[in-house]
């Protein structure tokens, strides 16, 4: 049995609009897991539901072996941070990571303790006596997940916790987040938009679309196996190329090129995938590309150019290599990594 | 210069404001200090007169009325009780209606709010005859509980803190849920401490209507020992000594002033708070 098992769960709200359906997924005990989706996907919908904040329509949550469902928030032992923080305006630092465990009845030597034990791991112990409103965005950050550390709970939940921070800070919070998971050892559900942060902070990582589970799996596995057109376009930066093309008796045609050998049996119209930084320059290549823009990001650059009926195509290469805007490149795929999809539904065929 | 010119000009309008509020009250205070002869005679004073203490001492503690059973010190208390009475409650059945209109999700919240928001129109001198006929019935005329229940239900004060409580992000709520905090523990620890100046506003605000009613306690009280100060202005030191003696215009005066101060003491305490929020935004 798993630490956290979600059968069936669905989520209607009353107006009629359907956020989640049936999802079903098991997180296992110290796992970091991350909802990854567009906005309005019914990710944060799934953590309320988790953290009790959402009724359950449909299904089960179980956590720990305990059925959930109906138990009320304070006592489904879950913490949660928020995307804003959420702390409590009119209390300084002590008493906002103090007062969960007020609430709980613990004595006042055994918060005292947690709650310097908490800020010693943050680094907020000189921020204790001071207002929420005196603290400047990553303290504010740190608060928030002291309070939920220093409960000492089964389950933290992050609800795009990193959104409100400005990018420099926001790397380091991720790194901070993640160390600090892998020290405390508590399972952990972190919902994104940001797909970057989704790869980095992940054990699993689960890409959700109109409230249904598109694709479970590590963040490598994931962007390796893509298994539909919206994952493999979500997961990856720069996106994935996507061409129109036709795919009959394995041999694929698409913008000027052909592909022999693909590995379906699948005949009709699809699209193919390919990813920016698996394609290299060959003399004679397959497709043939003419620069309209270069992307100098200094490690790398992309660039950006258009093949037959297709703009904004993009390749990157090493920041090393010189293009200049007009040039005509020739770009080989590299070790066949390119992905096929039906056109009709999205779902991988290769 | 143009800076300078405007400066005067602002300058000008400010004391000529200022001097149109202190001046009547200076002069009320400065005439209160003469005897009553000197004011018949020679108007009202700009300059201190001898007959302070006397004067006050006199107004504190000579009984008047009809039957000369109350003092002016006794209708101070009575207002003051009167007063705090309808502030305080007035504030806590506000605070907590408001709390239950906004956070408690029941199907008629909103017609309930607006039934709230309507009585604005019905004024207590409208409904009158209908209030005094059921605290009579309830057996609480002449009782500080007539005197303050009657008033303590406010449209206003209840529109004043839902729309402050709707300013409060829901995952305020959603994090002291998690913490823990029953729906009682969330008004407590939560609304009340980010609602205090909300709360001192209101309270200045209750307690000036409250010290201020004449209608209700006229009609409420037949003893003399439920007079209020305002009631007190329109009686004392006059009726008894029409067409016989001399108005005891100097008293009156004297009365005048003792019946400015506690409004002004709650105004002048509860103003920390009020500045206080206004540089902390706690939110």
């Amino acid at each position: 049995m798993s630490f956290l098992e979600l059968k069936k769960v669905t989520k209607i709200y009353p107006n009629g609009t359907k956020a989640v359906h049936e999802t079903s997924m098991n997180v296992e005990n110290g796992e970091f897991m991350v909802f990854v989706g567009p906005s309005g996907c019914g990710k944060s919908t799934l953590l309320r539901m988790i953290a009790g904040l959402e009724d359950i329509t449909e299904g089960n949550i179980n956590l720990d072996g305990i059925l959930i469902n109906k138990v009320d928030p304070s006592e489904r032992d879950v913490a949660m941070v928020f995307q804003n923080y959420a702390l409590y305006p009119h209390m300084n630092v002590y008493n906002n990571l103090a007062y969960g465990l007020k609430n709980r009845g613990i004595s006042k030597e055994d918060i005292e303790k947690k709650v310097n034990e908490a800020a010693k791991l943050l680094q907020i112990s000189e921020y204790l006596q001071r207002k929420p409103s005196m603290l400047s965005g990553g303290q504010r950050q740190r608060v928030a997940m002291g309070r939920a550390i220093v409960r000492s709970p089964k389950i933290f939940l992050f609800d795009e916790p990193l959104s409100n921070l400005d990018a420099k800070l926001r790397i380091q919070m991720r790194l901070e987040i993640k160390k600090l998971q892998q020290k405390v050892g508590v399972t952990s559900i972190f919902v994104t938009h940001d797909q970057v942060e989704a790869m980095t902070l992940a054990d699993r990582l689960a890409v959700i679309n109109n409230g249904l589970i598109e694709q479970l799996g590590t963040p490598i596995e994931i962007y390796n196996n893509p298994k539909s057109m919206f994952v493999a376009g979500f997961i990856g930066s720069p996106q994935m190329n996507f061409l129109e093309g036709e795919l009959k008796n394995k041999t694929l045609t698409s913008e000027g090129f052909e592909i022999n050998n693909v590995t379906s049996d699948f005949n009709g119209p699809v699209i193919l995938g390919i990813r920016p930084e698996h394609m290299s320059q060959t003399d004679k290549g397959l497709i043939n590309l003419s620069v309209d823009l270069v992307e100098q990001l200094g490690s790398d650059n992309l660039i950006y150019g258009e093949i037959k009926n297709k703009k904004d195509f993009c390749f990157r290469c090493p920041g090393s290599q010189i293009i200049k805007k007009g040039s005509k490149l020739s770009l080989n795929i590299n070790d066949n990594n390119y992905y096929v999809f039906d056109k009709s539904n999205g779902n991988r065929v290769n | 210069m143009k800076i300078k010119l405007s400066q005067i000009l602002a300058h000008i309008v400010l004391i000529l404001g200022v001097l149109l509020m202190v001046i009547p009250i200076w002069l009320s205070f400065a005439s209160s200090t003469h005897d009553t002869v000197t004011i018949l005679k020679e108007g009202m004073k700009f300059g201190l007169g001898d007959q302070l203490i006397r004067n006050y001492n006199e107004v504190l503690n000579e009984k008047g009325g009809w039957s000369e059973e109350v003092t002016a010190a006794k209708m101070f208390i009575n207002s003051f009780i009167m007063a705090l009475g309808i502030a305080t409650l007035k504030v806590i059945i506000s605070a907590m209606s408001a709390y239950a209109l906004v956070y408690f999700r029941f199907k008629l919240a909103v017609p309930i709010f607006w039934l709230i928001f309507i009585t604005l129109l019905v004024p207590l001198e409208v409904r009158i005859f209908p209030s005094y006929k059921i605290v009579s019935d309830l057996g609480l005329t002449n009782s500080y509980t007539g005197l303050v229940l009657p008033l303590v239900a406010s449209a206003t004060a209840t529109f004043f803190f839902r729309q402050f409580y709707k300013t409060i992000p829901d995952e305020l709520l959603e994090s002291a849920k998690l913490d823990g905090a029953n729906s009682w523990r969330f008004f407590i620890d939560f609304l009340v401490p980010l609602s205090k100046t909300m709360i001192a506003a209101m309270f200045i605000f209750m307690f000036v209507y409250g010290y201020s009613q004449y209608l209700w306690p006229l009609i409420m009280t037949t003893s003399e020992e439920y007079w209020t100060v305002v009631m007190g202005m329109k009686i004392i030191f006059t009726e008894s000594y029409e067409g016989v003696a001399l108005p005891r215009t100097a008293e009156r005066f004297a009365y005048i002033i003792l019946s400015m101060i506690p409004p002004v003491l709650v105004v002048v305490f509860l103003q920390k708070w009020f500045i206080k929020g206004l540089i902390q935004t706690e939110k």
